[in-house]
């Protein structure tokens, strides 16, 4: 299983970390050519969101990357990286890549004074460890996105199909499972 | 203990990225629209604090807020070493991280803040290894390199991030009962000299900054091992300082790769014009050990 990793800005080793644990190959992606044909799935990492964003678009990832996702490619954003899938951003009209139903609030939370740790539950896997880092939240989800995971009333965790994302961070704890879930998501598109 | 990885990760997610000195909510902007991952807000960038001379301290607290109020990205702002009222201040607007720096004036020649006593997470500059672990032992959730700041020149960023990275290589290839001594001579916490040897690495994220001007600086200080760079004076003291932006912000992403570092290094017009070491007379990375 080949996942590659956007390594524009932000934490993507802590995600390549896991990943490898989990017994996956890395892939690290910073350029179109990087962006190969045999990556299993995409994992996009939390970070700021303009300062990859700007990247993503520098680089001429942006399109080819909403493409394959699009069209079936499994993609796990954390935090920066959910707020780039996002369909649409709260009063803010950039829109990344835009393949994910739903509306993010982004700095939700206020800033780093703000930020947080709990114990939450994850559906279908139980209660996980979530870092909240000036974090955004789901806003509203729209039709086929499923809610995964709430946190004071604020959805936290969605998966569209092959999207899914988190507004916290599992790649700062030392809990595998939200990383499991996701290869499985990749495992079962087969 | 909660509070201290918080700010630990917040630094973390400014990985491979710039942060960079900003002095209006006009800067600030241009500064995000290029890709900056968090900006320092203060009065002047320290060339101009240089060229002023004087006592420099906290910036006011109402031109932090106009730069808060500009950008979404993280806001960074300075307080002079040991004063902790200024600290205090900068936590009671909402800081997302205080750079305890020697580019003000020292407010106490002797002690460095308690940061553990403060919610909010601060960055801390270093010489060496023994330095990163005593503002780290205080409660420092991420370090950068001294440097020299405001002067545009790399030689003291390159000493001091090639000084710590050996360090560190010597404690990690060390036996277990060397490292006792090891924690004397450096005069810091043995649990920080463990942690070094079981995982190569600070505890914290540790970022370059003092004299990066160009592109192929920042990615110099990448290669040398950097997590991520502070750029001062060298943007806004240069021509165009957008297009010079810009090119850092890619410089810190693509520092392994020469063929990008070539096309994003071309024509970016004058550099700051920067001083050489010998020719300045006010060192600040002497300031705060």
């Amino acid at each position: 299983m080949k996942i590659g990793v956007l390594c524009l800005q932000g934490a993507f080793l802590e995600h390549e970390k896991m990943l490898v644990s989990l017994g996956a190959e890395v892939k690290e992606i910073r350029t179109l050519a990087h962006l190969t044909d045999d990556l299993d799935g995409i994992v996009l990492p939390g970070g700021e969101s303009t300062a990859q964003g700007k990247l993503l678009r520098e680089e001429g990832l942006l399109l080819p990357l909403k493409e394959k996702i699009e069209n079936g490619l499994p993609a796990f954003g954390t935090c920066a990286g959910m707020i780039l899938l996002a369909g649409k951003l709260l009063d803010d009209d950039t829109v990344h890549l835009g393949v994910l139903n739903a509306v993010v609030k982004r700095n939700a939370y206020g800033r780093q004074l703000a930020s947080f740790k709990i114990d939450a539950d994850f559906k279908g896997v139980g209660k996980v460890p979530m870092t909240f880092i000036r974090a955004p939240y789901f806003e509203s989800v729209g039709k086929g996105v499923e809610v995964l995971s709430k946190v004071d009333g604020n959805i936290v965790a969605v998966r569209q199909n092959n999207i899914l994302a988190t507004s916290f961070h599992p790649e700062l704890t030392n809990d595998l499972s939200v990383h499991k879930y996701f290869l499985d998501m990749v495992k079962a598109r087969g | 203990m909660a509070r201290e990885e918080i700010n630990r990760n917040l630094a973390q997610m400014l990985k491979g990225g710039v942060i960079m000195d900003v002095t209006t909510p006009e800067q600030a902007k241009i500064a995000e629209r290029a890709g900056a991952c968090a900006v320092m807000a203060l009065e002047r960038i320290p060339a101009d604090i240089r060229a002023a001379g004087g006592v420099s301290r906290m910036s006011d607290p109402k031109m932090i807020k106009g730069i808060q109020q500009a950008v979404t990205i993280p806001v960074m702002a300075k307080c002079r070493i040991g004063h902790i009222a200024e600290a205090q201040i900068l936590q009671a607007i909402d800081i997302d991280y205080i750079d305890e720096s020697e580019v003000l004036s020292p407010a106490d020649d002797v002690y460095h803040i308690d940061k553990t006593k403060f919610d909010v997470p601060f960055v801390c500059g270093a010489r060496d290894l023994g330095e990163a672990f005593r503002r780290i032992a205080e409660g420092a959730s991420m370090i950068r390199t001294k440097g020299e700041p405001g002067t545009g020149d790399v030689v003291q960023a390159v000493k001091h991030m090639r000084l710590m990275m050996s360090q560190i290589r010597k404690i990690t290839s060390m036996s277990e009962d060397e490292l006792y001594e090891e924690a004397k001579n450096l005069r810091v916490p043995y649990d920080l000299v463990k942690y070094v040897h079981e995982n190569g690495k600070l505890p914290v994220v540790n970022f370059a900054a003092g004299g990066v001007a160009t592109p192929a600086d920042a990615a110099l200080m990448m290669q040398l091992g950097a997590e991520g760079v502070f750029v001062g004076s060298g943007i806004f003291k240069s021509d165009d300082p957008e297009k010079r932006a810009r090119a850092i912000v890619k410089a810190v992403t693509h520092y392994n790769d020469p063929k990008i570092l070539a096309e994003i290094s071309e024509d970016l017009g004058e550099a700051m014009v920067g001083i050489n070491e010998q020719e300045i007379s006010l060192l600040m990375a002497e300031r705060g050990k």
